[in-house]
Order: C-alpha cells, then structure tokens, then sequence
C-alpha cells in the first residue's frame, strides 16, 4: 500500500469513527432531550393546579 | 488570641400557606403547625432571660424600640433532637440544635425539613376540608417580603468585632455566587433582572447593624452569646439563603467556619474591602455570568470568583497547618470544585447549587414550552422548588431523577429528627427532652429547668456549648430514672 493510500484508508476509518461517534452523540442526546422531556412531564403531573392563582395568592409576611 | 471549635447552628423561617383558603392567617397556620407536631417534643415555655436580641456586639445597648417582638404568646416546642421549633412573626421556625462540625449542621438543617412536612401534615386534621399547608423553604414571596435563613457560629469573644467586620464582609459578599437558592425577577427597588443568584441580596441595605427586619446589614452585630458571654460570641449571620442541597449547605457552612477561625487565628492576610459593600451584594447576585469586575477600596478590581479564590487559597493553607475536624477536608474538597466549575461553566453546578438546578430546570422549561421569563408557570415552578414536601417539591424531584447529588440517606435524615448530635450540649438538651420531657418546664439555649416535684424549680445552665456531650453525660442519664434522681446525680457531679 501506498503512503496515499495508507492516510486514505485511515481518514476513511477515522471518518468511519467519526461518523459512529457522531451518531452515538446524537443517540445520547435524544435520550437526554427524552430523560428532560420525561422529568417535565413527573413535574407537571405535581405542579400546583391554578398556578397562575398560587403564585398571585402568595404574598408572606417579612420575619427575622 | 485562638481559634475556637467552631460550633454551628441555622434557622430556618419557613414560608407558610394554605391552599383554598387565600385569607388564612399565617400567624395561627403556623402555631396550628407547630402545636400538631407529634415527634418527640417537649411543650414548654421558652425562657428568654438569658436573650437580649437588642444587645449590639460593638458595644452599645439596645436602642431604642429595636428589641424584636418576643413571642411570649405564642407557642413553643424543644424537640428530642434539641432543635427548638416554634413561631417567630408570622412564620414556623425551625432552629437546629447545635452541631460538631459543618456536616452535622448540615445534616440538622436537612432534617428540619421532615419536622416541617410531618408537622404540616399532622395538622390537616385542624384545617376546613380541602385546604392543605404548604410549606416553603424560601425566602422571598417575590413581592418584596423577605424572610430568614440564618448561620450562627460560635467565636471567641477575644476576637474584636470589628476583625470580623473587616475580613468577613467581603468573603459573604463574594460566597453568593455558591450559597445563592436562586430567584425570578428582582425586589426592593433593585434593578430588573430575569433571574438572579440569590433570594435575599436585593434586601441588603447596610454594611454593619443589628436590625434583622429592616434596613438589613452584611454584618449583624446581634450579640446574644447563648453560652458563656465572658468567652464567647455566637456570629449571627443573616446574609444567606435556605439552602434545599446539602452539598451546598455544606460549603457554606464549612467555607464560613474555616474563615472565621483563621480569622482568629489572625492568618487572613488582606481584608479585600470592596468599594461600595452594599452595591456589590446586588451586582454579585445579579450577575448570571459570574464575571463582573467588583471595584476594590484599594483600587482596581476583581471577579466575586477571583476573590473567593484567594479566600480559598488562604484556607487551605490554613487548614495544611491546623488539626480540624475530619468533614473540613471534603468541605475543602468540595468548595474547590464548586469555584472551578463556576469559572468554567456555571451550569455545571446544577447537580449541587440550588440556583443553578432552579435556572436550569426554567431553562428547560422554556425551552420546551416557549415560555417568557414572566410566565406565571415559571413562577410557580421557581416556588415549588422549595416546597418541603417531597411529594410536591421539585428540588425532590430533581434529586429522584439523578440530577442533583446528596450528602445522606433518608434513614440518617429520620434519625437526626429525633436524636441530637452527640458531640454538643444539645444532647443534654434533646435527651432530657426525650427521658425527662414531663418534668421540664422551661428551656433556652443555655439553660433548662426542671420541676422534679420538691419545693422549687430547678435550673441546669448549660454554657458550654461542648459540655453536656454523650461522652459527659451518658452515663449518668442512664443512671437517671426521673428528674429528680438527675438532678441530684447532677448535683454531686456539678457537671
């Protein structure tokens, strides 16, 4: 083999790598988008119904 | 002049609502709160005789009509842990009981919050039907009412206050940037911002003072010692905020300790005065970016990081030289690693940092749904992150689903709601509680009093906050049947 040919082959394998990696990077990343989507949906089936009255209602007295 | 062992307390003011029933009075939910908790308890009179809130560690008396209102009415419980929980204002307080090192304090802090949700939901049974308690621990209502977290750290009284106001002021300015819990918008007339590092910035006026209500100062020169007042001093900090990760509440109670014993030890090289104290307080707080240049009194500038870097540089020096309690190595460890993330990339510190988790869950949030800044969904969020209930509260919901890291398993959280730290008074304090609680009439920090039956009441001063230990009085509390058979064993010890 050739010096060419040999640094062809080898970017070839290391496009090859690339390309694996950069699918692995893209099925870990639907996971996590997948893993937040899963946490906001827990969170919305605990957050205070009539939020927007919650948060308005809530005024507290100052302490200390 | 030395350091001392640095004993360590908080306390805690919780919000406090009532869902369906918006005109609920907070002083009676939180005295319904308090009086429904069915830990072990002793209901007592809290005795304020040996307190003076109003006393100023620079010297002076109490000035005129500045003495917080004593709850005297109200009521007033000391738990078998040694905590003391009652209603201060019109909010339920928790005050941990004292602890050996950072990590206990934290660990106390934490358990705080199960007093809390058991005592919230013990007291359903008193409430119209479909109203519940919501606790919070925050502490803003995001509409300028703000409400305490405080440090307490035991100094020796050798230590001129006007040390720790030279070389503490600038190191709890600059800590915001790891003790913030994170909050939407801003208060008190400060600046818009979308979101900040912490909840009570906006509500510092002053550099040194005693008021707690107003006008709140850096340095609270409250000095009430809860100990020996001839030796000690109990630092009375107010600049921080409720911390709901224990991670972060162990670097800022560790950070704080080790700065205060170098402090005394008089290893602090440079007071690092800002220029304009207060104004730094805001812009730390309000800078997500954690690069704003804050102007020194000597001249030139420096990053709140920059400067906690030098802070930490000086205490681990400190600490190469100086035998301390074995939790002060990760507290180091730990504090390192915060201030390097933060400079890297301060969202990285979401698995530890209440603000950082908080902003990154709204990020989230708004990523998917769109959501302005102002939108009321991200508002309640932002609340319920510090609900205590972790069936409702979303730091618990953050720290199930892996994103935030914990200190102690929940077993170790139940055992230190009923068991006090062992290496303080406060194991006297909690054990009489639970052995002797029928007997004692009255308590404070520093002292209680027992009703063993003969003629008069019986006061035990505790003002050693290291005495009183298991390893003091174990024994002769086993050996102890009643309060009386104590107080007599007490007697011949003198202990």
């Amino acid at each position: 083999m050739s010096d060419r040919e040999q640094k062809r082959t080898e970017r070839r394998e290391s496009e090859t790598e690339e390309a694996v990696e950069s699918a692995e990077s893209v099925e870990a990343g639907q996971e996590v988008t997948e893993r937040i989507d899963d946490l906001l949906d827990e969170i919305d089936s605990v957050l205070e119904e009539n939020a927007e009255e919650f948060v308005k209602n809530y005024v507290q007295k100052g302490g200390e | 002049m030395s350091a001392i062992h640095k004993v360590i307390g908080t306390e805690t003011e919780f919000g406090i609502s009532v869902r369906n029933a918006a005109d609920f009075n907070p002083v009676l939910a939180s005295s319904i709160v308090v009086n429904s908790y069915a830990g072990l308890r002793a209901k007592i009179q809290w005795s304020h005789e040996e307190e003076s809130p109003g006393r100023d560690a620079r010297g002076f008396g109490p000035e005129g009509g500045i003495i917080p209102e004593i709850d005297g009415g109200l009521v007033n419980v000391v738990l078998g842990n040694g905590a003391r929980f009652y209603v201060d204002h019109a909010h339920p307080e928790y005050s941990a009981p004292e602890a050996y090192d950072p990590l206990e304090a934290t660990l106390y802090d934490k358990a705080g919050e199960l007093v809390l949700t058991r005592a919230a939901s013990e007291a359903h049974a008193l409430l119209e039907e479909g109203q519940t308690l919501v606790i919070h621990k925050n502490n803003s209502d995001g509409k300028g009412n703000s409400y305490g977290s405080h440090e307490n750290y035991l100094v020796t009284r050798d230590l001129p206050f006007s040390d720790l106001v030279d070389y503490f002021t600038t190191f709890l300015i600059t800590r915001q940037v790891y003790t913030g819990s994170g909050k939407l918008g801003s208060e008190n007339g400060r600046p818009a911002v979308p979101f900040q590092l912490t909840q009570r910035a906006d509500f510092f006026e002053e550099e040194v003072g005693l008021e707690t209500t107003l006008k709140r100062p850096i340095i609270n020169t409250r000095d009430e010692p809860h100990g020996d007042p001839a030796k000690y001093r109990r630092l009375h900090v107010i600049i921080g905020d409720a911390n709901m990760s224990e991670v972060q509440n162990l670097i800022k109670l560790g950070s704080g300790a080790i700065i205060l014993m170098a402090i005394e030890d008089g290893v602090i090289p440079d007071t690092l005065r800002l220029a304009r104290p207060v104004e730094a307080t805001w812009q730390v707080s309000h800078d997500l970016d954690l690069n704003q240049p804050l102007e020194l009194a000597e001249g030139g500038t420096a990053t709140a990081l920059e400067l906690q870097g030098r802070y930490l540089e000086w205490a681990r020096k400190y600490a190469e030289n100086t035998d301390l309690p074995e939790p002060y190595e990760q507290v180091l460890t730990e504090w390192e690693m915060v201030l390097d993330d933060l400079e890297r990339d301060p969202l990285s510190t979401s698995d530890r940092l209440d603000w950082a988790a908080k902003y990154r869950l709204l990020q989230d949030y708004r990523d998917r749904d769109g959501l302005e800044w102002s939108a009321p969904k991200l508002r309640m969020l932002a609340l319920q992150y510090h609900d205590v209930d972790p069936a409702k509260g979303l730091f618990f919901k953050l720290e199930e689903a892996g994103r935030i890291r914990k200190l102690f398993t929940q077993a170790e959280v139940e055992t230190a709601v009923s068991e006090p730290p062992a290496r303080t008074r406060a194991y006297f304090r909690g054990k009489s509680v639970r052995k002797y609680g029928d007997s004692l009439v009255a308590a404070n920090w520093d002292s209680l009093v027992f009703d063993s039956g003969e003629e008069t009441l019986k006061r035990v001063p505790m003002m050693e906050p290291l005495r009183g230990t298991k390893e003091l009085v174990s024994e002769l509390l086993d050996r102890s049947d009643d309060a009386a058979s104590l107080l007599r064993a007490l007697g011949e010890n003198d202990e």
